[in-house]
């Protein structure tokens, strides 16, 4: 019922989505992305502003960096992070085109539920069966 | 003002659905539990493809069948139906990779927060429903410009 009118497409990078979605499962990985699309920041900074351990921080961005969302550098003792901009767009365009299908789907039964409204009310509530 | 939709990824096989409707619960419940106000939404009518029949006994136990005509056909059971606040039904055309979809109706007074749920029975499943989605997204594209058209006209029951 949900959208699988063509159940016999395959999806080419099934295994690399999955990975992605498990790392952006968590609030505090979604939130790092969000601050690394404002710029590139270092593991420390990214510990401070999450208020977290340097060890927790690297947990975080180990996952994100294996799922291909970000990638890191270490320039001295410093290690950078810097967003993996095309599969976070994949994993966007995903989530938004399901979005848009129901959005849709919701536009049409808003409709719907307006005229079911309207219509109880010309009834007096005698509408229901 | 529309309401927003809000989709969020619970884990790699959970996907949730979040809309508010200006309407009481019970009216929203009947719009998604009658057939011939279902298919008014599910497949808005000026779309190219009409459902060629929509059955749904809405009730815990009972079957649903929505076809496309040409052996398109999506089907599975109502395994809970709690008027007017919850439905959650199987979807079986799919085989054993197929969803369990449930749906709450919460009465906030004049307005529903509808929450929808499909969980999958592993990721592998999940992620072969999201790559078929694909394949429909230029259809549906066309949806938005069409529920223009479709406005004031929409019939009744």
């Amino acid at each position: 019922m949900c959208y699988t009118l063509n159940r016999m497409v395959q999806y080419a990078h099934q295994s690399r989505l999955a990975t992605s979605f498990a790392a952006l499962s968590d609030a505090t990985r979604r939130g790092v992305l969000e601050q690394l699309g404002r710029g590139d920041a270092s593991i420390t900074d990214l510990a401070s502003r999450f208020h977290m351990s340097l060890t927790g921080m690297k947990k975080h961005v180990a996952v994100l960096e294996q799922a291909g969302l970000v990638t890191t550098e270490k320039v001295g003792r410093v290690r950078t992070c810097t967003l993996g901009l095309h599969r976070l767009d994949e994993e966007t365009a995903w989530i938004q085109r399901y979005r848009q299908n129901w959005d849709a789907r919701f536009e049409a039964l808003d409709k719907v539920v307006e005229e079911l409204k309207r219509k109880a009310r010309v009834d007096g509530r005698k509408s229901r069966k | 003002m529309k309401n927003r939709t809000i989709v969020e990824r619970r884990s790699d096989r959970e996907v949730v659905v979040t809309r508010t409707f200006d309407a009481p619960a019970y009216l929203v419940f009947e719009a998604w539990s009658r057939p011939e106000l279902f298919k008014q939404w599910w497949v808005p009518q000026s779309l190219g493809t009409t459902l060629q029949s929509c059955e749904m006994d809405v009730r815990t136990g009972g079957t649903y069948r929505l076809s496309f005509g040409e052996g398109m056909d999506f089907f599975g059971r109502y395994i809970e139906v709690s008027p007017p606040s919850r439905i959650v039904w199987t979807n079986e055309e799919s085989g054993e990779n197929g969803s369990v979809t449930t749906v709450t109706f919460e009465d906030k007074g004049d307005q529903t927060l509808l929450v929808m749920s499909e969980v999958y029975p592993s990721k592998e499943a999940f992620e072969a429903a999201g790559g078929a989605e694909n394949a429909t997204v230029e259809t549906f594209a066309q949806l938005d410009e069409l529920l223009v058209t479709l406005g004031p006209s929409v019939t009744r029951s």
